[in-house]
């Protein structure tokens, strides 16, 4: 995709290193998007519970996307004022210093295999949870880290050598874009660092206590960085051109949607859905189980955030369409609700690995209730989408409960915002307004605008609140009274899938 | 006299002869049974399988009647359509600065039914009008449906009057259609809400087949000349959408 852009016309290049694909957007001065390329990467899944990818063919994917990128707007590197970096979080990755080969397939986020080392540490999770903001989980990058160091030959001698580096994507990137062997620059920003189980969340710096503690050896440690500065110069890939920005994905979007006040929050709908809101200054704590982050550092003085992820939104659709073979495209599950005026008494508690934020319970399991006679595949179709909508109203409400600052509207992006039945839906339940920016690439968005800050093309973020356009909002409509009768039904619905998985 | 059209006859035999076999055919039997020299019937068979008329056996590479034969009639899912629309549709009110709408025909052919509707980024308080039923008369993009989907609507009977600037003589709308056909874009001078125009170009699907009307809508003077004419840079850049949308629809059931 590609529109036409004036060849004097600068632009900043964003690089989204995503969990399937890798793709390179340019972005003008108003936010608009002017060329984008994508190139998938291969996921390796070794044994159960293990979730792989190969670092140097996503290395190689950027090299082949950024000119594919150039190409189609007609550009070249000297139109590129600066160069930004998203990234899936928390996958960890290995390499030589000296050759730039990893020593092992990059470990996902998806990837279970720590659950032993994460045990381990319950007796120890009080002081992860003071330092880092985060009790220890398999979701994160530090036991990751850990188990590498253990099992690839070398890998722990090399690192106290000196010879062998940790980095999450962007840290590999970085260093890569910026001359590898020779020269490259090993950092980490602050909001993937913050994913770590490692970083001291007040101080933003590795914490020798939690690396002793995991056992990683502080030489291997890229150095934190704000997430707007110029880290280095890209040499081979876009030669001259500053890498200038970088945060994990999640926090990309809370910038890319200009999320900059105190309560303002946004939600990505995607295969699952990532609740963050603005704290400003303060660290939330959360007593519902929300995981305190850095949100984005682009002055002097951090904004922290709380984020909320709900485990299955799109993949909830996508079980429906593949698995119940009862929609054959994802986007006609619209079209499956609306042939009925309502659920029909139906509810669907998609608790398919247990149920997160805010209840925790592993043991829990899906479950549909309600089912008579008078139901049928739209009934079915319609409490798919209002499960997506009520596990918004259970994070949310969390959230407010726990950071006292209330949210006042929602901003959604993502590829389910295309489901205009789904985000009325999200509005009555919440009874907030829902918006939708124009533009749906709130991910590469925030990374472009990180960058373009750190070298001047943008002055300061009050100007990227400008470029922030409204496509669509939501009003919520419902009924008050029906809204609370909806609400304990899907509490009491709730409650039949806890601890499913413990009996029998 | 309206000329006969020899291929499209023999396009309509093959495919009888398809459906009436019980078997796959082989192209040696097909010839024979149609006399027809086997270059002309593998051409035909070529172009009715890539329109997903006739199927062909990979195995034996013999030939059957393909999957869309059995759709035809069956409007694209809407809801398809807009997933398919949607980056588009933003990248067209970011260039243009106009509010985009895209309407298909409503289930009973009285009205566009909007399927998706992009706010006018210019920050003015606006309402979702996603799923509303508009005049066919007196919208643009109605009025791009009765131009290019004629089999799809029917114009109201009489032609109901919204604003000063509404077709109500069916005489005048028949000429605007005709007009609208010729040039390829369908205009609003503000038929439906008074100052408001807009502008609509048809959505084919690969046949050429009108399956929506995507427009822009923006007060009436931005998209038109003091002199009523349309000003040429929304209608290119919805030239362009339409074209990137249709290439998206492409592949899809």
């Amino acid at each position: 995709m590609s529109t036409a852009v004036p060849a004097s016309e600068r632009v900043v290049a964003a690089i989204d290193q995503g969990t399937t694909s890798t793709r390179c957007l340019l972005f003008t001065r108003s936010g608009r998007m002017v060329a984008v390329a994508q190139r998938e990467h291969r996921q390796h899944f070794p044994a159960p519970g293990r979730a792989e990818h190969d670092a140097t063919e996503i290395w190689r994917a950027v090299t082949r996307v950024v000119p594919a990128a150039l190409r189609r707007a007609g550009l070249g590197p000297e139109n590129v004022a600066a160069l930004g970096i998203a990234n899936q979080r928390e996958t960890t990755v290995v390499w030589n210093r000296h050759t730039g080969v990893p020593l092992a397939r990059a470990i996902t986020w998806q990837d279970t295999r720590t659950d032993g080392i994460v045990s381990g540490l319950a007796d120890t999770a009080g002081l992860y949870a003071e330092v880092s903001g985060l009790g220890p989980a398999t979701y994160f990058a530090g036991p990751r880290l850990q188990w590498l160091l253990d099992h690839v030959p070398g890998a722990r001698d090399g690192a106290e050598r000196g010879d062998v580096l940790f980095g999450t994507m962007e840290s590999w990137l970085i260093w890569n874009l910026t001359g590898g062997p020779d020269g490259g620059v090993h950092v980490t920003d602050v909001t993937n660092a913050s994913r770590t189980m490692l970083m001291d969340l007040r101080t933003l710096e590795w914490s020798p206590q939690l690396c002793a503690a995991l056992r990683v050896p502080p030489r291997m440690l890229p150095r934190i960085v704000p997430n707007a500065q110029v880290y280095g110069t890209c040499t081979g890939l876009l030669p001259g051109v500053p890498v200038a920005g970088a945060l994990g994905d999640q926090q990309a979007a809370l910038v890319g949607q200009t999320c900059f006040a105190p309560g303002e929050a946004k939600c990505t709908y995607g295969t699952g859905a990532f609740l963050l809101k603005n704290t400003g200054p303060r660290i939330a704590s959360s007593a519902a189980g929300l995981i305190p982050t850095v949100g984005y550092l682009l002055g002097d003085r951090p904004v922290y955030a709380l984020e909320g992820s709900i485990a299955m939104t799109g993949s909830l659709v996508q079980w429906f369409r593949d698995a119940l073979g009862m929609i054959s495209t994802a986007a006609r599950i619209e079209t499956l609700a609306m042939s009925v005026p309502d659920n029909g008494g139906c509810y669907v508690v998609p608790a398919f690995s247990g149920l997160y934020a805010p209840r925790w319970n592993p043991d829990a399991r899906g479950v549909i209730v309600g089912l008579t006679s008078y139901i049928h595949r739209g009934h079915l179709a319609r409490a798919v989408l209002e499960a997506t909508a009520w596990q918004t109203r259970e994070v949310l409400d969390a959230m407010n409960r726990d950071s006292g600052v209330g949210v006042t509207r929602l901003k959604v992006d993502g590829g389910m915002t295309a489901n205009h039945l789904l985000m009325q839906c999200v509005a009555d339940v919440l009874d907030l307004t829902v918006e939708r920016p124009l533009g749906s690439e709130a991910v590469s968005l925030g990374a472009a605008y990180a960058a373009g800050l750190a070298v001047g093309y943008w002055p300061d973020p009050d100007v990227l609140r400008r470029n922030w356009h409204r496509a669509a909002a939501w009003e919520p409509v419902m009924e008050p009274g029906l809204r609370e009768r909806e609400h304990v039904n899907w509490r009491r619905a709730v409650e039949r899938s806890i601890g499913w998985a413990r009996s029998g | 006299m309206v000329r006969h059209i020899q291929s499209v006859a023999r396009a309509a035999a093959l495919l009888r002869l398809l459906g009436g076999a019980g078997r796959p055919l082989a192209l040696a039997e097909l010839a024979a049974a149609l006399d027809l020299p086997r270059p002309t019937a593998h051409g035909l068979l070529r172009t009715l399988r890539e329109e997903g008329l006739v199927a062909q056996d990979a195995a034996s590479g013999r030939y059957l009647l393909g999957d869309d034969l059995g759709r035809l009639g069956t409007p694209w899912d809407r809801h398809d359509l807009r997933a398919r629309a949607m980056n588009w549709a933003d990248a067209l009110a970011a260039g243009t600065g106009c509010a985009v709408y895209l309407g298909v025909p409503a289930a009973d052919g009285r009205g566009v039914d909007v399927v998706h509707h992009v706010f006018r980024p210019d920050g003015s308080p606006q309402q979702l009008r996603t799923n509303t039923v508009q005049p066919l008369h007196a919208t643009a993009w109605g009025t791009c449906l009765l131009a290019f989907a004629p089999a799809s609507v029917r114009a109201a009977d009489p032609l109901e009057r919204y604003t000063r600037r509404t077709v109500t003589d069916p005489v005048e709308l028949a000429r605007t259609l005709e007009s609208t056909r010729r040039r390829g874009w369908a205009a609003d001078p503000g038929g439906w809400e008074p100052g408001e125009g807009g502008l609509a170009v048809p959505v084919r699907s690969g046949g050429g087949l009108t399956v929506a009307a995507l427009g822009v809508g923006a007060p009436a003077e931005e998209l038109f000349t003091p002199d009523g004419r349309a000003r040429p840079d929304p209608v290119q850049e919805l030239y362009t959408a339409a074209g990137e949308i249709a290439a998206g629809l492409e592949g899809l059931v």
